[in-house]
């Protein structure tokens, strides 16, 4: 009896053996690893990429380890891995520090207010100030004037806020302390901008899962997680003031059109972008708290021990791939795709990449 | 105990074996000699490079500072070195009793085919992993504190500044539970041992001089299983002081000093697992590591007592009988 069974699964074994060879066989190419590390926040996309690029050329794997923008940052300057990803640009010293690198924004994300209040759902509308000062512990009370002022159809209860941040470091409260920072002159003075915080009150939760759950779980919270995560999950989120006036609801399109509206002050790919922040970028339908998130790579690629010109040019091929074909990938996973400027933006900075001198493309 | 080696014709017998009992001794008190010392000292190195710029740039004022603000670069780890020791002494405290009880129960009271049911139950309970406790931590332990614990507590025991709401459900009783129940296989199992150590001539004596059962555990199984249970209990308290992953999940992570348990905590396990991905600043990095260094400190202390103590009381066994 298990005989019979083994037979056809050997035979199915050994056949799936053989079509492996087989398409190695017809490539006819070497084998090439490229190896990323950095940003948890793009790795969905990131992986999704190395997968459909592995079948459209199945001679060339990219492995790429979620492993933190920090250490995504580290293991870049220490040219243990070929590329690097981070949510925040490289600070001014870092930038310096790492001779040669380019920065190339690969996808633009976005951080949505998510609240629970029983019988409000996505009705709230907010604006910076206001969210500020409600994660600054001065407003205390769902029915403050300054939330009834914002929402005159809603109602809104006699009840004490909770406030739920992140416990982890994390590119999600760099993107939404930057745009605190941005609004709130109070809160770029007490707390500041950056993946930890010293949050003046709330409780810590790890984790988009972490915040999320706190914020489900507990009646008259708010708290802030990605997009998708908000999305995927059907959280309540509130729409939010633009620079323009307008009350926003957060989606591929209104991110996409903050990271257009912010086009002109890009710097070129080899400058520092230590400066660049999309948050509340001007545009009528422009979703205040978006961000772009960066892959960091050297302009010269042979500065990387065990570089050959055969990987630079598979990795820059790649790159080329990204920013061009791979953004369709983006709405499905919910990023935003890039604008056109910033492809062009992205063209450039990849020509400039070469292998001892010689161009790659 | 001597090992009886046979003697050959070849050799001496006598001095054969003492040339090679000798040297394979000494061979294996080097070896773990060396082994545990190097290990010590190469972690302790570590730690103490790692930490460096943050050892020098704060002293021993971040053993006392309440600050850790990342984006200024001020650091203080007395906030988790207070929620690492006032959770883990909550968990002792509703652990212990319960891993005793069990211990007792399983040993001297339940039938043997109780016992053959409910002690690979309460092991299996170690085998859980500390992420599942967590998410039931999230899911089941923090909404029962916030709306059936923390009420009464409040109403009943609210003046005291130990249960002060509001409450979130995520706090230092939460993560206090969590540990409790993640020790509880521990202790219960290692005291189990230690009671089935008791002579049963001792117990036997104190039933014929007309003691009941109770008294018979209480005055004699217990004190003489003492020593060992104290181990046990110390063995818990070191998972407790570096348990991270359920903590996390479950603590609140705020790195303020409350009084009351029902507000939310931090450890010193939970913020480098919070924190270090993301760390890439080096004084904020080194300022994690020192952290490691003060749980490595005192889990080391911890581990130190526990050994002094169990010793003197194998002392006193031995001197007694």
């Amino acid at each position: 009896m298990t005989r019979v069974l083994l037979l056809p699964l050997l035979a199915a074994l050994l056949f799936a053996g053989c079509t492996g060879d087989g398409g190695k066989a017809d490539a006819g190419a070497e084998e090439i690893t490229i190896t990323g590390a950095g940003a948890s926040f793009p790795y969905p996309l990131i992986s999704k990429w190395s997968y459909e690029y592995h079948k459209l050329k199945p001679n060339i794997k990219i492995n790429y380890q979620s492993i933190g923008s920090g250490g995504g940052i580290k293991q870049t300057m220490a040219k243990t891995v070929d590329f690097g990803a981070s949510d925040a640009p490289l600070k001014e010293e870092e930038y310096r520090k790492m001779e040669g690198i380019l920065h190339i924004p690969e996808t633009i994300g976005a951080v949505v207010v998510v609240y629970n209040l029983p019988g409000v759902e996505n009705k709230l509308r907010l604006s910076g100030e206001v969210v500020a000062d409600i994660f600054l512990g001065k407003i205390t009370k769902w029915n403050d004037p300054r939330i009834v002022e914002l929402n005159p159809h809603v109602d809104l209860p006699d009840e004490q806020i909770i406030v739920v941040h992140r416990s982890d470091g994390s590119g999600t409260t760099f993107v939404f302390s930057d745009y605190l920072s941005a609004v709130s002159p109070e809160w770029r003075e007490k707390v500041g901008k950056g993946k930890s915080l010293s949050w003046p009150l709330g409780l810590g939760g790890k984790g988009n899962e972490g915040v999320s759950g706190l914020v489900k779980q507990n009646p008259y919270s708010i708290g802030y997680v990605e997009l998708a995560y908000a999305i995927e999950n059907r959280i309540s989120y509130a729409r939010i003031k633009n620079r323009a006036g307008n009350f926003v609801e957060p989606s591929i399109e209104s991110v996409a059109a903050a990271a257009a509206g912010a086009v002109a002050t890009l710097p070129k790919g080899d400058e520092s972008w230590a400066k660049v922040s999309i948050v509340n970028a001007p545009g009528e339908n422009a979703y205040p708290i978006s961000s772009f998130t960066y892959l960091l790579v050297y302009r010269d690629l042979a500065v990387i021990p065990g570089m050959t010109e055969a990987k630079a040019k598979a990795l820059v091929e790649f790159l080329w791939w990204v920013i061009h074909d791979g953004q369709k990938y983006a709405p499905e996973l919910h990023y935003a795709p890039l604008p056109e400027e910033v492809v062009k933006l992205n063209e450039e900075t990849i020509r400039l990449i070469t292998y001892q001198g010689k161009s790659l493309l | 105990m001597k090992l009886r080696v046979p003697s050959f014709s070849i050799l001496n017998g006598k001095s054969w074996k003492f040339t090679h009992d000798t040297l394979f001794q000494i061979f294996l008190g080097v070896i773990s000699i060396i082994s545990v010392i190097v290990l010590a000292a190469l972690l302790l190195r570590e730690l103490i490079k790692g930490s460096w710029p943050a050892l020098s740039t704060f002293g021993l004022e971040f053993l006392f500072s309440t600050a850790w603000n990342p984006v200024t670069g001020e650091f203080g780890a007395l906030p988790f070195i207070y929620g690492t020791i006032v959770s883990s002494m909550l968990a002792l405290l509703i652990g212990v009793p319960l891993s005793l009880g069990i211990a007792v129960y399983l040993t001297e009271i339940a039938s043997s085919r109780v016992r053959a049911i409910l002690s690979p139950v309460v092991e299996l309970l170690a085998a859980i992993p500390s992420v599942i406790i967590g998410l039931w931590g999230i899911f089941v332990l923090a909404p029962f504190v916030r709306e059936h614990l923390a009420p009464p507590l409040m109403n009943y025991l609210g003046f005291l500044p130990l249960f002060k709401g509001p409450a979130y459900g995520y706090s230092v009783l939460t993560a206090g539970l969590v540990l409790a129940i993640m020790i509880i296989p521990i202790i219960s199992s290692v005291s189990r041992e230690a009671i089935l150590a008791v002579p049963s001539l001792q117990k036997e004596g104190a039933l014929a001089l007309g003691a009941t059962r109770f008294e018979t555990i209480i005055s004699v199984v217990l004190p003489y299983a003492k020593g060992a249970i104290f181990g046990a209990v110390m063995l818990g308290l070191g998972r407790a002081i570096g348990e991270t992953m359920a903590v996390t999940m479950v603590i609140g992570n705020n790195p303020q000093i409350f009084t009351s348990l029902l507000h939310p905590g931090y450890t010193m396990a939970a913020v480098i697992a919070n924190e270090f991905t993301e760390a890439t600043d080096d004084v904020y990095l080194a300022a994690l590591i020192e952290i490691g260094l003060v749980l490595f400190a005192i889990s080391m202390v911890v581990n130190i007592i526990a050994r002094v103590i169990t010793w003197k009381y194998l002392k006193l066994e031995e001197g007694l009988s």
